[in-house]
């Protein structure tokens, strides 16, 4: 009886001793990155031969999100998730397409094209970036004018910080801006002598300009169009000498009846 | 004590998670993913099905954490939370496939036939063996959803009487019977696997 009535209700135990021992299950290893994938909060990220050296660019669902310069993968990934307290992983091997392929981003002007997650940034950040985008390569545009552009025409000195927060230096082109006086200016990605370099390098004589501004140049005019522009427009790019006009500031261009270029917009088109 | 600690980490995480969920929910993958998936298997009885239900929920629990306002994220009981869109994302996909009360093994719900069980060899001498293991593991595959989820949760997951009610949203009483009965029916259904082996 006593015999039955333990193997009756007794015998759970080691019923339940067992399930307990069943086997658990640890999850595949690829379901952390597929659940940060699919969300788009993994960054994932690789080296490029940018125009200044080796850097580190990161990129996840929604576009690039970083490009910083770092020692090694390591010292970059501390400092991306210091910086974004998100997750970041080294890119697959598998060939990248389209934006996220660097032959893209090397084919001069195609910046505009890249898709970037500039989320983590307030909508004042975001616009000051955007409009830096629409500076062409070689050509180089005063903080004030992006201020003006985005209809904050008193915000110079927030631009030059929003500016400096940029991200994605290289592929946004911060380094297209410069200080209204028509010094360069700072960079973030290695001071003033990177900034000349990277601006080199996309055919602007740096040096060129900053000799300008010691001589209070600062817009070009034609006499025979009567139409004034920031020096590196394109279109003052081809004003032969004969027929070149100085002006050391935008009033006296005006009064002198001049009026402003529509493509470098140096004042605000009338 | 350890049990303790487990919460007190959880309960800490979504704290963190109330104030930055995108920043915080690589962890909390971390912390449940393997309790998750190994709950999911019981449920989807295949690997590939197992972790897309998991990926699932992951998500699922994402795309609500960023809407609830931060107050409401920090009262979140995490663990029973999960358990319960795992389980809602496996019904949600095998509504169809599946009748919610008896798996197509077609289980004889007949309980009580506890001579007969008797008659079989002990469920401590099969555990003795290494198949008795896989036997087990079939016989929990094979008990209908309404008996095989809470008794996952309480005897192979380890979870209280307490929180397997908030992930089922049943009454205690309810869980306890279903977990009780589950007991019964698998000890009916393992000696009867031993018997046709034995034959």
């Amino acid at each position: 009886m006593k015999n039955l009535s333990a193997q009756v209700f007794g015998e759970s135990r080691p019923l339940l001793q067992g399930l307990k021992n069943l086997k658990k299950e640890k999850a595949p290893r690829s379901l952390l990155p597929a659940v940060l994938r699919r969300l788009g909060l993994g960054d994932f990220y690789f080296r490029w031969n940018s125009p200044l050296g080796p850097v580190f660019v990161a990129y996840n669902k929604k576009g690039i999100s970083a490009v910083v310069r770092a020692r090694s993968g390591g010292a970059f990934e501390r400092s991306f998730r210091k910086r974004f307290s998100r997750p970041i992983y080294p890119a697959p091997d598998s060939p990248r397409k389209g934006w996220q392929n660097e032959a893209h981003w090397v084919a001069a002007g195609k910046e505009r094209k890249i898709p970037f997650d500039l989320e983590s940034l307030s909508p004042f950040e975001q616009a000051v970036l955007r409009k830096a985008l629409e500076i062409p390569r070689g050509e180089v545009r005063p903080y004030g004018w992006v201020a003006r552009e985005i209809g904050r025409p008193g915000a110079v000195r927030a631009v030059g910080t929003a500016l400096a927060k940029n991200p994605v230096p290289i592929l946004i082109p911060c380094h297209r801006v410069i200080r209204s006086d028509g010094q360069i200016g700072n960079y973030a990605l290695g001071g003033k002598e990177k900034k000349m370099e990277i601006l080199a390098s996309e055919g602007v004589d740096a040096a060129g300009l900053e000799k300008m501004a010691e001589s209070k140049t600062r817009f070009w005019g034609s006499d025979t169009t009567r139409i004034f522009c920031y020096p590196t427009c394109r279109q003052a790019r081809r004003i032969t000498a004969g027929h070149r006009v100085i002006f050391p500031s935008a009033r006296e261009a005006l009064a002198g009846g001049y009026r402003p270029c529509k493509l470098c917009r140096p004042t605000q088109a009338a | 004590m350890n049990k303790a600690r487990r919460a007190g980490k959880e309960q800490e995480l979504s704290r963190a998670l109330s104030e930055n969920v995108d920043g915080n929910f690589e962890r909390l993958v971390r912390v449940f993913q393997d309790r998750l998936y190994s709950f999911s298997l019981r449920l989807a009885k295949n690997r590939a099905d197992a972790e897309e239900i998991v990926q699932d929920g992951f998500v699922r629990a994402y795309r609500a954490l960023k809407v609830y306002p931060p107050q409401r994220i920090e009262s979140i009981d995490l663990s029973p939370w999960l358990y319960r869109i795992v389980l809602n994302v496996f019904r949600t996909r095998f509504r169809k496939a599946q009748s919610r009360l008896f798996s197509p093994g077609g289980v004889n719900p007949a309980f009580g036939r506890a001579n007969e069980i008797a008659a079989g060899p002990t469920p401590q001498e099969m555990m003795e063996e290494a198949e008795g293991r896989k036997q087990l593991e079939k016989a929990v595959a094979s008990l209908p959803e309404r008996y095989r989820v809470p008794l996952v949760l309480r005897y192979i997951e380890n979870i209280a009487y307490s929180g397997i009610k908030d992930i089922l949203k049943q009454p205690e009483g309810t869980v306890k019977a279903n977990v009780h009965r589950g007991v019964r029916l698998l000890k009916e259904n393992f000696s009867k696997m031993n018997r046709r082996e034995k034959q």
